[in-house]
């Protein structure tokens, strides 16, 4: 049914179709409103046989999804910042011990300085936790991949993070079609534990393992992540077969086929990025992109099938990673080993900062001028640093940098 | 048809009586033949652990209460080392451990899916050592507290870090050597006016049901367990578990050390409903709490020949003597 609403209210309406039996509520900004619409829809009775829990932390809530699962129970939660990383050794946990939880992330940056605002460092944070990474382009499939998600967990015996940029999506009015419950139920099977809690057959979970085997159990985890960039694109697939829309799957490749200079990027930014493309493929010029919606397993033959032929490649990155660059582009660089394309790091977005069409076709043009760094940050105040810079040269109690700039700014817009 | 016997003979200076003087229907759960044995030997505990005899004790009662139908939550510590080293488990029940400070959260989690799976019979204990318990599992343990969440959570105190070499835990008694309260500078070992008195703080949430248990009064042990398996709703036991590696104490004593501890009214033995205390264990003979230190190699410091640390014994004397003030130990007849 086509419903013209939120973000987080279409998200919250998926995830009841999936059936889910144990939900753990613990609110952070922007993920909120997904479970206060998941608790609204749970005391309605619109979703019926399900526990809603709140709890009194983000550890919390990933530890009683964990016990959930490993009681046989179809458990979700969803997160976002700070919250995530709160949770930290729970996700390394859920994952060490196979449990199919799924868990919205609404992407949002981290800390000190406080933001509240998108960006994937939050995410990015936990790439290697063993959980499966999805991103999402816009609402719809944000919706789509939740479905999609539950089964791919269940299927391989994984975790899976569905990624959605907070406010961006989380909070933007769209219309998308949601699905109905019996295409749902067609779709996705009840929840058939591979290793289960249970008196009348009594199992360990979650016992010690020393040098001896451990390799061998982290190899195992790894398998798993293998099998389901298989089963990714062929979940997807038949997605699209029940649903009639592509979702899902490893990659979305955007007038690709001719490119010269292919754009590289991850979630809601791909709009945009598309847009420009194709104003720019107008004046003749021969740019594509490519949204990565499978991050973890990371599709490293098919980013090279598609991305190999290109002369150049640029990666937008809603993240940093200080002190060395960007992380996507470290792994797009994995993907291209052995080739010379070079592959320009730009990173924007950080802490909500938008990312405009104008600034977005400036950065592009001039990278294929060849005019820019391997690394650069769009949109960036050179003033703002270079005052902050200045102050911290000239006293050695210089104050707090945020608040520094923030006087700065204000300052500027006084004059 | 057997006929029923008042008890007259207890254990010397306390209120414990011997197995044989019970009728056969009130013996312990661990002197039946047909125990679950759900912690089996063959585990790596030291000798004399007092934990180990205590989860066992106290899972073997839950499960007889229960028909069997108990799944276990274990915080990481030594009991959850000991008992499953790879490749081997010593639990002969379903049994998970996740985290060293979610025990109580992933249970709230597994007591939800047995709801939802309308398996109603099957209950949840979770279980965890003092600093799984007071220190890093506090927040959960608390969240599960608040909501009154359909589990039982037992803390084997043995009041330090004993699986990572015997440091400081906010259980961790006055004057106590650890390997993180040394005995060196001004106030050597744990300081005074320091720890959580975690039964109490579990009394305050106004939970069904709080108890305290020792190792040494296992018939009152068994018969808390299962009394708490017979409620619903948020339950918390608190069982005092020697530790002879980290106390300094022989292992062959550890029941006798557990037994002073309870005569010198350093450690309680009471239950609260709904934040009430309701029963308690009377001391039949009071000792000085000397006796109960003494024999610990980590108070030995304050008995040193001819500096003897007389302000500091009389300091834990307080606290003994305020305990049995509190909940009125030796003017209570009785018997348990």
């Amino acid at each position: 049914m086509l419903k013209q609403i939120e973000g987080s209210q279409a998200v919250a309406e998926t995830i009841g179709l999936c059936r889910p039996e144990v939900i753990c509520a613990y609110p952070i900004t922007p993920q909120t409103h997904i479970v206060e619409g998941l608790g609204t829809l749970v005391r309605k009775g619109i979703i019926t046989n399900c526990e809603y829990i709140n709890v009194e932390s983000e550890f919390a809530a990933l530890s009683v999804a964990i016990g959930a699962s490993a009681g046989g129970a179809r458990s979700y939660t969803a997160t976002a910042s700070q919250g995530l990383l709160f949770m930290a050794e729970a996700v390394y946990n859920a994952s060490g011990l196979g449990l199919p939880i799924v868990m919205t992330i609404g992407n949002r940056a981290i800390g000190a300085p406080i933001n509240i605002w998108n960006d994937h460092s939050d995410s990015m944070s936990m790439r290697d936790s063993g959980w499966i990474q999805l991103y999402a382009e816009t609402n719809q499939e944000a919706m789509d991949l939740h479905i999609q998600a539950f089964r791919i967990a269940e299927e391989v015996g994984c975790p899976v993070m569905v990624c959605m940029d907070g406010f961006i999506l989380t909070h933007a009015y769209e219309r998308v079609d949601v699905p109905r419950q019996e295409q749902v139920d067609a779709f996705l099977p009840p929840y058939e534990p591979m290793q289960v809690l249970d008196p009348s057959d009594p199992v360990s979970i979650g016992a010690m393992v020393g040098p001896e085997a451990f390799s061998e159990v982290r190899y195992l985890a790894h398998y798993k992540q293998m099998r389901a960039l298989e089963r990714i694109p062929e979940i997807s697939a038949e997605f699209k077969e029940r649903f009639g829309r592509d979702s899902g799957g490893l990659v979305h490749p955007y007038k690709t086929e001719d490119a010269e200079t292919i754009v590289v990027a991850l979630g809601s930014v791909n709009g945009t990025i598309k847009d420009v493309i194709d104003e720019m493929r107008l004046d003749g010029k021969k740019i594509g992109s490519l949204s990565i919606c499978s991050f973890r397993p990371f599709p490293l033959e098919r980013l090279r099938e598609i991305l190999s032929p290109a002369k150049q490649i640029i990666v937008i990155e809603k993240n940093i990673a200080v002190g060395m660059g960007g992380i996507l582009s470290a792994n797009i660089r994995m993907a291209l080993r052995g080739l010379v394309q070079p592959v320009t790091t730009c990173i924007a977005g950080l802490g909500g900062r938008p990312i405009t069409k104008k600034s977005l076709q400036e950065m592009f043009d001039k990278t294929m001028r060849q005019e820019v760094d391997d690394i650069n940050f769009l949109d960036l105040d050179w003033e703002i640093i270079r005052r902050e810079l200045d102050r911290e040269k000239a006293d050695r109690r210089s104050g707090p940098i945020a608040e520094n700039i923030l006087k700065d700014i204000g300052k500027r817009l006084e004059e | 048809m057997e006929q029923e016997q008042k008890v007259k003979f207890y254990q010397k200076g306390t209120y414990t009586v011997g197995n044989r003087l019970l009728n056969v229907k009130e013996r312990s759960v661990q002197a039946s033949m047909d125990r679950s044995n759900s912690l089996t030997c063959g585990h790596r505990a030291c000798q004399g652990c007092g934990e180990a005899l205590g989860a066992r004790y106290a899972i073997d009662a839950a499960m007889r209460a229960t028909r069997n139908q108990v799944i276990a939550v274990n915080a990481t510590g030594c009991l959850e080392v000991f008992t499953t080293p790879y490749p081997e488990t010593s639990w002969q029940m379903p049994w998970l451990h996740s985290l060293f400070g979610n025990a109580a959260a992933v249970a709230t989690g597994v007591a939800a899916a047995m709801r939802i799976k309308g398996r109603t019979e099957v209950r949840t204990i979770a279980q965890g050592g003092d600093g799984g318990t007071t220190d890093i599992g506090f927040g959960c343990l608390s969240g599960m507290f608040e909501r009154n969440d359909d589990v039982l959570y037992i803390c084997y105190d043995n009041e330090g870090y004993m699986n990572t070499g015997v440091q400081r835990s906010s259980a961790t008694p006055p004057t106590a050597r650890t390997a993180t309260t040394p005995i060196a500078g001004p106030e050597p070992g744990n300081v005074f006016g320091t720890g959580k008195n975690m039964p109490m703080l579990a009394m305050a949430h106004k939970i069904p049901y709080v108890a305290t248990a020792n190792v040494a009064a296992l018939h009152d042990l068994e018969k808390k367990v299962t009394k708490a398996m017979h409620i619903k709703g948020a339950r918390y036991i608190h069982i005092f578990v020697p530790c002879p590696l980290g106390w300094g104490s022989k292992p062959e004593e550890t029941i006798h050390v557990a037994r002073l501890a309870i005569k010198c009214g350093i450690f309680p033995l009471f239950e609260a409903e709904n934040g009430k205390v309701t029963s308690t264990v009377p001391i039949r003979e009071q000792i000085p709490v000397d006796d109960y230190l003494k024999i610990q190699k980590r108070f030995s410091h304050l008995f040193k020949k001819g500096h003897e640390e007389r302000d500091k014994i009389a300091a834990i004397q307080a606290m003994a003597d305020e305990n049995i003030e509190y909940f009125n130990l030796l003017n209570s007849e009785g018997g348990s």
